[in-house]
């Protein structure tokens, strides 16, 4: 088994995934109407993102193991997401903030995985870019919204920047795996992304009036070893619950 | 097993016409052809069918829907069928035939709006011209809809609700 792209292509799903089942969270409490769906198409597109990337890791590792249970029989060391997808929804402002985060540099990255030369993860990926593209617009013209909105609005958002930037460091990591990936031009190294999501992210907090957090002495990592924060503790017992609860059920 | 003799042009013909008259579950008013979903369908030597689709949305929730449907279709037609899905080339809104593009439209259903979409532009509203009335002079309410696919619109001059059928493609 190609142990590199098994890992990475986890690493990826997990992301997604959680990212997705977070939105998932918001159903039956957004504001309004609008945003209520605009989430749940956006969480659906994330988990279907997810699901591809699962059933292609599914067949890399060979092992008997299907989409299902890699995403409901592994617990908190096995995830590999990034530590930014999995905090917590908190308010809109959080949301739509790590939204952006997330999907500025998505965007690019599955934009540089078109090119990959693993043609299903290229085919994955043209789907996706302009998915995120979507996702991207909608996030920014909210931060946008209420940095430059109420006092409140401005109150939220400026906490949410404090609490999530961060997590940004962590999207441009390289590992083994991912590095022997680069090698094999399967896929890009992240740092290819930063200058663009750099002056991205600037433009957007100008236009929000939010102040762009001097760099980060530290940021904070862990999530591709397996270290998560305790929040995803609870976002698996309630993601996992039903397969938790009666072991081995299907449909 | 008698081997039995068939003219596998007219099977393939006729499988497609089957396939091809599959209903979208959630726009019924195209079919799995008008949307550039139904791929292929092939014959084998034996003269199995098989049907090639590929996914719209990456989490369309119709996907696996209209394999069944698909597959359904062309075994009650009485093929010995299967069905498989295509991931590459990606589906885009450009394999929209013109047919299914007027359907659209006669439905309710703004088609997509092909020419350069302002994509990456904050705030940016895409002119789209309301489905019922025709004017352009319509607005957008929300970027997502009822589906991922669709965003909701509403045209100022007839007051019409509408949904919009995103462009999907590769942006530049």
């Amino acid at each position: 088994m190609d142990t590199a792209l098994f890992n990475t292509l986890l690493a990826w799903a997990d992301d997604q995934l959680v990212l997705g089942h977070r939105l998932s969270e918001w159903t039956g409490k957004a504001h309004v109407l609008e945003e209520e769906l605009a989430l749940a198409n956006m969480g659906l597109d994330l988990i279907g993102q997810a699901r591809n990337l699962y059933q292609y890791a599914a067949d890399v590792e060979d092992a008997g193991r299907d989409e299902d249970k890699l995403a409901y029989l592994r617990t908190e060391r096995e995830y590999r997401n990034l530590l930014l997808v999995e905090r917590p929804n908190t308010d809109f402002a959080h949301t739509m903030l790590r939204q952006f985060y997330y999907a500025a540099f998505m965007q690019r990255y599955w934009a540089e995985l078109t090119h990959s030369g693993d043609t299903r993860i290229a085919a994955i990926a043209a789907k996706a870019t302009t998915e995120m593209q979507y996702h991207r617009r909608h996030s920014a013209e909210w931060v946008v919204r209420l940095g430059d909105g109420t006092d409140e609005s401005a109150d939220r958002m400026a906490t949410a920047v404090d609490a999530l930037h961060r997590y940004t460091g962590e999207l441009f990591e390289c590992n083994a795996d991912l590095q022997a990936l680069v090698d094999a031009g399967i896929t890009a190294h992240p740092e290819r992304i930063r200058a663009a999501w750099e002056t991205d992210v600037a433009a957007i907090f100008a236009r929000a009036s939010l102040a762009l957090p001097e760099s980060e002495p530290y940021m904070q990592r862990g999530g591709r070893d397996g270290l998560h924060t305790e929040s995803l503790g609870f976002l698996l017992a309630e993601m996992q619950y039903l397969q938790r609860s009666f072991p081995g059920q299907t449909w | 097993m008698a081997v039995e003799h068939f003219d596998r042009r007219a099977r393939e013909r006729d499988a497609w016409a089957v396939a091809a008259a599959v209903p979208d579950p959630e726009v019924p008013c195209v079919t799995v052809a008008d949307l550039g979903i139904l791929r292929a369908v092939e014959v084998t030597e034996a003269g199995d069918v098989i049907a090639t689709v590929t996914p719209t949305y990456s989490g369309c929730p119709a996907t696996a829907m209209i394999e069944a449907m698909v597959l359904s279709a062309l075994r009650t037609a009485g093929y010995n069928a299967s069905v498989k899905t295509l991931l590459s080339p990606a589906w885009t809104t450009d394999w929209i035939s013109a047919e299914g593009r007027e359907k659209l439209r006669a439905y309710g259903i703004a088609p997509p709006e092909q020419s350069a979409a302002p994509a990456n532009e904050l705030f940016a509203q895409l002119r789209v011209p309301c489905p019922r009335c025709g004017c352009a002079d319509t607005e957008e309410i929300s970027a997502f809809g009822s589906t991922p696919c669709k965003a909701q619109y509403r045209c100022r001059a007839c007051l019409e609700p509408f949904d919009y059928f995103k462009c999907h493609r590769q942006f530049a």
